[in-house]
């Protein structure tokens, strides 16, 4: 697409980038297809087309637009358009910087900065997030639907075994996932144990930063991104790996090498980055060392959409169930968001209901016995309006 | 006109959200796939229910308001592109797919269900729907049928009016109307032939019957690469003349080549000049005997290699190149302008080189990706919108290419339609009688030319004047053609 971006941000490293994205863009409309908020809404501008047009608007007239806003704000980030994308716009870096853009620009209400405010300080603070949940918990079933997944489903120790001098995979605990679903990160490391890897977490690991990208908090994100990536590259050691089992997360780390270019957490940012593998990426070598845990089950797995779009490793989980010999069904649209999307489903209750109900309707069509996905935001959201049981995926495998 | 008192009314006829006024929440509306072209509508309607349709429609006649329709915005002449002062009626909310019949094979949808999502609901039932464009994923049917879309398998099944059993919507007036039906043949003029390819200037379609075929029991696809690309495209005419209609046959050229390549890893030779995508279909004898033949043919006409994918997936693999060429290309540049034109299949060589030699002399890059069974081509002329005169340089180029497919016995349109972007070259193709009497047979729907008007049917002042403006050294070009 032809733009004419002020030389005054084309002089900037966003400018430029910015420049760049829009350039490969043809208007082809190929993205609208499988973006879940066209789906859902069916306006022009609730695609990835109309966005990147509003974007391109803002940044040529050099003026916040509020009206971009309120389509940016209902983007997913769910990046299914790049895959769909057949001229390789890269249309989440883009959103970040249109998002950046126009958030210290714009008036928030007072119930949104609330929301942000509390998903932003509470959320990816395990502590503080376990002392306010954990004697409340019997409430769940008593929520909202959307609020429970704020809420731990089984009761939140840490995992003790804390990474040392011999430890050479090291386990990404997620400061969500550890608190809500304690489960996985447990059941990973019996797992490694029994591979005979030398596992372990590190104690100060924080927030990735993921949750204040979402919500374009770019100072707070930059903050947690160094420090983590800080503590974690101290860690790791020479011909070491970072294993995420949270798909969420593990797209945020994997991308501190750009994420962080340029800032003083730069080199270990790269080095972190270039380590990191999805947990499922990481087993695969070993599937036949693995056994079901529960062989008779039917599956309906769900790929988030931080592994299928932002990882593109679409097929890592069904290849690792396949080999251990589960039966999985088969679900259609695969590739639709489920309306977790980090904070999404607080920040935009509607959109996101909608896209869970499609998503339940898709993988219960065949009547699984259980539902595994591979991120925590996707499996409470998923859990807290499912009938079937929803559960990580490793969960499921000795 | 008060225009207050207009949009109170569309207002009320409307959904939540339903009318868009601001101009700034207008602007990505302002082009569908045709950036080339832009224009902002007074404003933009987005119904979620037919009954709304025909309330926009009244209005809107009664008030003398233009009207375009839309559906996913993503044509590539235009068609869709907005009328300053009038309204934008986007028809994406209504999508949704109504019935699928297994007996009578047939469905019956909205019009802006995604092309797509026909083939994958009816999938289930062992049926699929065979227009195919490109742009499948994400064009809708209402537009399949305004433009009288194409695809890679037309070539054995017909292009949508083959496809469509009856459609119903509304005339500028508000009024409903049905034309055709569930049965093959209905009392009365064709109209439903006319109603295609009219480019939203006759009726605002509403639901769509399509035809539905049976899934071919058995298939299979077969690259051949060449070192030639005319021995590419005379193997193209010798397989229709061996008696085999494939279920699709295209072509793409080096440069297309590699475009799609470094998009989807298809495993298309990036060293051939020419390569041809041949889809064989029917039942598994049939199918196994065409291919011996295929395969005899193409190395006849040297071919330097021909390989068979038969698993689906290594199918899907090497459609998926051809699919996504087109904005695979804005990957190698900036922008790209796609033509569509038809030539006769014996002419297809010529073209090509003529094509080539052109490409020399405007000094822009161009890929060629087509239907080549049905002598469709899509160049794809490679520019920089972002440089000055290059857009205005690409445009003449595509002309110039036009008129090369008009002297070789073909057309100026094969299955894009002629929207915005081709009302120049319907001069050359068309003389003063036949326009007139398209602009009647329009005016037959629509009296006072509200619906899509300056698309698809150039004036006459128009034409006279595009004919000033190519006189070059004193000689009109073309000059057997008929002009005025």
């Amino acid at each position: 697409m032809r733009t004419q971006l002020p030389e005054a941000f084309l002089a900037t490293s966003q400018g430029q980038r910015a420049n760049e994205i829009l350039r490969a863009c043809v208007h082809c409309g190929f993205c609208n297809a499988t973006c879940p908020t066209y789906q859902v809404l069916g306006d022009e501008r609730d695609g990835p087309r109309g966005r990147i047009y509003l974007m391109k608007e803002m940044f040529e007239s050099g003026e916040p637009n509020l009206i971009a806003s309120d389509h940016l704000d209902r983007c997913l980030t769910c990046r299914a358009c790049e895959t769909t994308c057949p001229s390789g716009v890269d249309y989440g870096e883009l959103l970040e910087i249109g998002r950046a853009t126009l958030e210290p620009k714009l008036q928030r209400s007072l119930m949104e900065r609330m929301k942000r405010f509390f998903m932003l300080r509470l959320l990816p603070h395990p502590h503080r997030l376990a002392r306010i949940t954990a004697p409340v918990r019997w409430l769940r079933p008593l929520l909202p639907r959307r609020l429970r997944p704020l809420l731990p489903i089984a009761s939140g120790k840490s995992v003790a075994s804390s990474a040392d001098d011999s430890t050479s995979v090291i386990l990404l605990q997620g400061c969500v996932q550890r608190q809500l679903t304690p489960a996985t990160n447990e059941r990973l490391l019996n797992i490694c144990q029994r591979l005979g890897l030398r596992a372990g977490f590190v104690a100060d690991e924080g927030c990735c930063g993921g949750l204040a990208l979402h919500l374009a908090e770019e100072t707070h994100a930059q903050e947690r991104m160094a420090a983590t990536a800080s503590a974690l590259n101290e860690a790791l050691p020479d011909d070491g790996v970072i294993v995420s089992s949270a798909s969420g997360c593990g797209v945020t780390v994997k991308d501190y090498g750009r994420l962080l270019a340029g800032t003083v957490a730069a080199e270990d940012g790269a080095r972190v980055a270039e380590a990191t593998l999805d947990v499922a990426e990481f087993l695969l070598p070993y599937a036949d060392q693995l056994t079901a845990s529960q062989p008779q089950l039917r599956l309906a797995v769900q790929t988030p959409c931080t592994l299928q779009h932002g990882q593109k490793l679409p097929d890592v989980v069904t290849q690792i169930l396949e080999a251990v010999g589960y039966e999985l069904v088969s679900v259609s649209d695969p590739h639709l968001c489920c309306g977790s999307a980090g904070v999404y489903s607080v920040l935009q209750p509607k959109i996101s209901s909608e896209l869970a109900e499609r998503k339940l309707a898709a993988l219960n069509s065949e009547q699984p016995d259980v539902i595994v996905s591979a991120n925590v935001g996707c499996q409470t959201h998923l859990a807290g309006r499912s009938k079937t049981p929803v559960k990580h995926w490793l969960e499921l495998i000795e | 006109m008060t225009t207050p008192l207009v949009l109170e009314m569309l207002r009320a006829n409307l959904p939540a959200e339903g009318l868009i006024t601001d101009p700034k929440a207008i602007k990505p509306f302002e082009s569908d796939g045709l950036t080339a072209f832009s224009a902002m509508p007074w404003v933009v309607c987005l119904p979620d229910r037919e009954s709304q349709v025909a309330a926009v429609l009244r209005i809107c006649r009664e008030h003398s308001i233009p009207v375009v329709t839309r559906g996913a915005g993503t044509g590539l002449s235009g068609g869709a592109l907005p009328v300053a002062k009038g309204v934008l009626l986007v028809l994406s909310r209504l999508n949704k797919i109504k019935r699928i019949d297994a007996q009578q094979l047939t469905a019956v949808v909205e019009p802006g269900v995604r092309n797509l999502a026909v083939s994958e609901a009816a999938a289930s039932v062992g049926l699929f729907y065979a227009p195919d464009p490109s742009s499948q994923i994400a064009c809708s049917i209402g537009g399949n049928v305004a433009e009288n879309a194409g695809g890679v398998h037309c070539l054995k099944y017909g292009l949508t009016v083959h496809n469509v059993l009856g459609v119903r919507g509304y005339l500028m007036t508000g009024e409903p109307v049905a034309i055709g039906g569930e049965a093959f043949d209905v009392p009365g003029a064709d109209l439903l032939a006319v109603v295609h390819g009219s480019e939203g200037q006759m009726v605002v379609i509403t639901e769509v019957t399509l035809r539905l075929r049976q899934i071919p029991r058995s298939k299979l696809v077969m690259m051949a690469a060449f070192a030639v690309v005319s021995n590419a495209a005379d193997a193209v005419a010798d397989v229709i003349s061996a008696g085999i209609i494939p279920a699709g046959m295209e072509m793409m050229d080096k440069l297309a080549i590699s475009a799609a390549e470094d998009f989807v890893g298809a495993g298309y030779p990036k060293d051939a000049d020419a390569i041809l995508l041949i889809e064989l279909d029917g039942d598994v004898d049939e199918v196994q005997a065409n291919r011996t033949a295929v395969e005899r043919v193409l190395f006849a006409a040297s071919a330097d290699s021909v390989v068979v994918a038969e698993s689906e997936t290594e199918q899907a693999r090497l459609w998926l190149g051809r699919k996504a060429a087109f904005p695979a290309v804005g990957r190698i540049a900036p922008d790209y302008y796609c033509m569509d034109g038809t030539i006769p299949r014996k002419a297809v060589a010529g073209v090509l080189q003529r094509i080539g030699e052109l490409s020399q002399r405007y000094g822009l890059q161009v890929a060629n990706v087509f239907h080549a069974g049905d002598g469709n081509l899509h160049p794809l002329i490679l520019y920089d919108a972002n440089v000055d005169g290059e857009l205005d340089k690409a445009e003449a180029f595509g002309n110039d290419i036009l008129a090369a497919c008009v002297e070789a016995g073909g057309s100026v349109t094969g299955e894009h339609g002629v929207g915005i972007e081709k009302l120049d070259a319907m001069c050359g193709q068309f003389g003063r009688i036949e326009l007139e009497q398209f602009a009647r047979l329009r005016a037959a729907f629509d009296p006072d030319g509200l619906l899509n008007p300056g698309k698809a049917i150039p004036t006459l002042t128009r034409c006279s004047e595009v004919g000033g403006m190519h006189v070059h050294a004193g000689e009109l070009p073309f000059r057997h053609l008929p002009r005025f």
